[in-house]
């Protein structure tokens, strides 16, 4: 299986295409951040108090119970909205078009390595960097599209979603970087395209509610002031962490499980606790807890949001110290 | 967000009561149950969870005994005074300790604990009407109200129509009559399903761990069986707790041939063992004659009724004939070790004894042994290295000991080296050193010659025997799928209370609808069927929009909560 030097070297140019737009678009949503009205001035966001106050206040059996909802409020008037368009406006919305834009490039970049090597594009820690990237900026695209029409105010958090995938990317591109290549025979099998993919998928999605926990709770601590108070509301933040959680989790639980049966086909066995497994599991255990903490009294917000922040924290460390650091059967990522 | 529709709060919260005083008896009682709620609350399963991620970390930092010893003892020799403390607690093999498995165990139980009431209550609340429509139902989070066309009874009909599908009662109330509607119950019973699942899926595990093996052998690439008849056919064998070898599956292997292919960078592409094998059936039916076939590779193991058999690794046997000066001839061929996985280079020592002699001492002391470096592709030259994995150019580089190898002492030795106190004590001694290639012999200087005749390959096989392995599979797919109902259905309620509001200017009669919706997970997006029920009852204009009615509400908020 040669490798294809000119589709590579696309890739590679692709590669880093999306990542000098990804940098252009976040300096525009941090202008929009930054050029954004503090919370409460917003005339959109008035409508929402209400609603989320009468959730609370049902009465209901239900009372006391966690996660009444109240994210569904329909758009505000359009009246009540600004005529014309602010500065913040104009910039989150070039900073989503960039957006867009560089996911193409980035997704283009995937692709031709998958071409040039004739596989599928995630055998070494470069391509799995890269593509978790991928996937967590399009779940982010998702997540705007989803909630463009009823919570507003969420666009100007691209800042702080393309922050962290900047770091991996830039890491992906130098420290973690390998020529295109084949990989070895373990790693040719359906269920490791699946179980790969999945696991990528769920780790990018992953990073979306890391972020909004982290948001969440310098929004609940207030400090410091002047940049928090831009923030969206804490039960906005709060909502999208749990959101994009509870799509993520069954899709890291099926990888896992993938995974397993390719362990059995590849090694034997479906579980031997090896690091990579022993970190998998514990990952999936902490967003079990987080899960678990919003049903719990006294654990559903401040504290559910630092446990998701822990999963997150799982997540990368085994993808990064695990394979790097740590030798176990999975460390054939391409290092070294 | 979850709780049964009537019941308070299912996952038992209540902080344990303070034992009372009188008598022991009930004071036992008390503690116990007091006991048994503090397990079972919510708030001790997220302990126990959070113990289990924690108690499973060290797993991955400190070396496994189950994954390689040696990493161990390099631990053991790096750190002689922490190791035995960390020793003491089991953290070299975490997962085999008494008091990690006392968490899991714990949690099954708590789990038990906790969903048994909560699915006595979710059966009973199945089978109870919807709860009525609340009297106020401006206070929902979703309402809606207005005069449409048409008596109540017609109206009754429509809604009815809108909410087939949905758990629902039909109420009289005074001026009027309400329809109180549910539906998402599947959501109740996808976190049944998960969790029950999670303990099906430890009891699977349990089983393999008890009745399961796992064993790995070395066979020649050459025509060379293996038999699953003993634990005595194995180079190392793993028994499950309550497994004592007697009574494998008497399958056999045949090993035809190894094939790899290998890229120009010398990283392998593909392994592939020809395989003869009879099953164990054939083996107890007596029938011996005939070979099944079938093609090992990597990530394609051989699938028997109880076992697997998996191609690991492979690896050199060079064979070599010795021709001893009374014409006595041995030909020796066992396997070398690799000692670079790259370009697998291997080490290994292939002993001879000297046949044909009575004498004990005499024997021992001619007997040979080459030991030394063997290259598939040899780098050429004087000292041998191996340029690449496949076999090429292979070339051993070769030390030839005469003398006592140490057999007959009784002592286990290595097959891959000779016993180095024999050369320490100068029992065996080295005769010659010499690179050679296939065909190539030198002759000793008592005139024993010793050829190096050609290669043969080596697999390392692995034979695993797990029955609770499908139970596993098939527990962890309702996990899969309880996970995915529970998190995706959304359980919400839906009211409509008609009452008459008097005639149109036409005298036709009219009604007065007013609509409460109350979602009860997390999840967004009730919302927009709550629309879409509103728009077909009242009209796309009609009505209030949700949310912007809301009575002014108890102070009751999220934020309380977290801290
Ligand atoms: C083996 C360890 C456990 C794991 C991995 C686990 C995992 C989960 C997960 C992922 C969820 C969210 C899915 C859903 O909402 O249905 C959940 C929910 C839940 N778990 Fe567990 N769980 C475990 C043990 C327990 C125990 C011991 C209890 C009881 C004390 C319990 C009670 C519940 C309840 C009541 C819910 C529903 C919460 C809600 O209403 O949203 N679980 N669990």
């Amino acid at each position: 299986m040669p490798v294809d030097p000119m589709l590579s070297e696309y890739s590679d140019l692709l590669f880093k295409g999306a990542l000098t737009v990804y940098v252009l678009a976040m300096v525009f949503h941090a202008v929009e951040y930054v050029s954004s009205r503090t919370r409460g001035a917003v005339p959109e966001k008035v409508a929402h108090e209400p609603a989320a106050v009468g959730a609370r206040g049902t009465g209901s059996a239900d009372l006391g119970v966690v996660g009444e909802e109240n994210a569904d409020v329909p758009p505000p008037p359009v009246s009540a909205r600004k005529a014309g368009r602010s500065r913040a406006d104009r910039f989150g919305r070039m900073g989503v078009s960039l957006t867009i834009l560089a996911v193409l490039l980035h997704l283009g970049s995937i692709v031709l390595r998958g071409l040039a090597t004739e596989r599928w594009p995630l055998g070494n820690m470069y391509e799995f960097t890269s593509a978790i990237c991928l996937a967590a900026m399009v779940a982010w695209l998702v997540v705007l599209q989803r909630t463009a029409k009823r919570t507003r105010g969420l666009r100007k958090l691209g800042v702080f979603v393309l922050a962290p995938v900047l770091i991996l990317m830039f890491l992906a591109g130098t420290v973690l970087y390998a020529q295109a290549a084949p990989v070895v025979p373990a790693l040719r099998s359906y269920w490791l395209v699946v179980h790969v993919t999945t696991v990528t998928l769920a780790s990018g999605l992953f990073v979306v509610p890391g972020v909004a926990s982290i948001l969440y709770l310098m929004k609940r601590s207030g400090k410091p002031a002047g940049f928090t108070a831009k923030l969206p509301e804490a039960d906005v933040l709060d909502r999208l962490a749990y959101r994009v959680t509870v799509v993520a989790f069954p899709m890291y639980t099926f990888a896992v499980i993938a995974g397993a049966i390719w362990a059995e086909a590849a090694w034997g066995r479906f579980w031997g606790w090896d690091p990579k497994e022993t970190v998998a599991f514990v990952a999936w255990v902490i967003y079990a807890a987080y899960l678990h903490a919003r049903a719990t009294a006294g654990w559903r917000h401040v504290g559910a949001a630092w446990i998701n922040i822990l999963g997150l924290a799982a997540i990368i460390f085994n993808l990064f110290f695990i394979n790097m650091v740590v030798a176990g059967l999975h460390s054939y990522a391409g290092l070294g | 967000m979850s709780s049964p529709p009537t019941a308070p709060p299912a996952p038992p919260e209540a902080p344990p009561q303070p034992p009372r005083r009188p008598g022991g008896g009930r004071a036992v009682l008390a503690l116990l149950r007091n006991a048994w709620r503090g397990l079972t609350s919510m708030r001790t399963a997220l302990v126990l969870l959070f113990l289990l991620a924690l108690a499973s970390l060290p797993g991955a930092l400190l070396p496994q005994r189950s994954l390689n010893q040696q990493l161990v003892d390099q631990y053991f020799t790096d750190h002689p005074r922490l190791a035995p403390l960390l020793d003491g607690v089991g953290a070299f093999e975490i997962f085999a300790t008494p008091w990690f498995a006392a968490i899991y165990l714990l949690l099954m139980i708590s789990l038990v604990g906790c969903l048994t009431p909560r699915s006595l209550e979710y059966l009973r609340a199945m089978r109870q009407k919807p709860v009525a429509t609340p009297r106020n139902l401006a206070r929902m989070p979703h309402h809606a109200e207005g005069v449409v066309d048409g008596a109540p009874d017609e109206v009754l009909e429509r809604v009815r129509g809108l909410v087939k599908g949905w758990r629902r009662a039909e109420r009289e109330e005074a001026g009027g009559r309400s329809v109180s509607a549910e539906r998402g119950f599947l959501r109740e019973t996808g976190n049944l399903v998960f969790h029950v699942s999670l303990v099906g899926l430890l009891v699977g595990i349990a089983v393999g761990k008890l009745f399961g093996y796992e064993g790995q052998v070395i066979v020649l690439a050459n025509g060379s069986q293996f038999c699953n008849t003993s634990i005595l056919g194995y180079d190392s064998f793993r028994p499950g707790l309550r497994v004592d070898g007697t009574e494998l599956d008497p399958f056999c292997i045949r090993v035809d041939s190894f094939a790899a292919e290998y890229l120009p960078n010398g990283q392998p592409e593909q392994y592939t063992a020809e395989l003869g094998y009879q099953t164990a059936e054939d083996v107890r039916a007596g029938d011996t004659a005939t070979w099944r076939a079938d093609t090992l590779s990597v990530n394609h193991p051989l699938r028997l009724d109880g076992e697997r058999v998996y191609l690991l690794n492979h690896g050199y046997a060079p064979r070599f004939t010795v021709t001893w000066p009374d014409g006595q001839q041995r030909t020796g061929e066992i396997q070398w070790q690799p000692v670079d996985t790259t370009t697998y280079l291997s080490q290994g020592a292939t002993k001879f004894e000297r046949p044909g002699i009575a004498d004990d001492a005499t024997r021992q002391r001619s007997s040979i042994a080459i030991t030394g470096l063997f290259a598939p592709t040899s780098s050429g030259g004087q000292v041998v290295t191996s340029t690449f994995p496949d076999l090429l150019a292979p070339e051993a580089a070769i030390d030839v000991m005469r003398g006592d190898l140490g057999l007959d002492d009784g002592r286990g030795q290595s097959i891959f080296s000779v016993d180095q106190s024999k050369v320490d004590s100068g029992e065996l001694v080295r005769v010659a050193r010499e690179n050679m290639v296939p065909g190539q012999e030198i002759t000793l200087d008592d005139g024993t010659k010793v050829r190096f005749d050609d290669v043969t390959q080596w697999v390392a096989l692995q034979v695993s025997h797990d029955p609770g392995q499908l139970t596993v599979l098939v527990f962890a797919i309702l996990v899969l799928l309880g996970l995915g109902l529970s998190l995706s259905v959304k359980r919400r309620r839906f009211w409509v209370r008609v009452v008459p509001a008097g005639e149109d200017p036409d005298g036709r009669a009219r009604s007065r609808v007013e609509l409460g919706g109350l979602a009860r997970t997390d999840r967004a997006g009730y919302g927009e069927e709550f629309d879409r029920l509103r728009a077909e009852l009242l009209g796309p204009a009609a009505g209030t929009t949700a949310g912007t009615t809301g009575a002014p509400a108890p102070a009751t908020s999220r934020q309380d909560g977290g801290d």
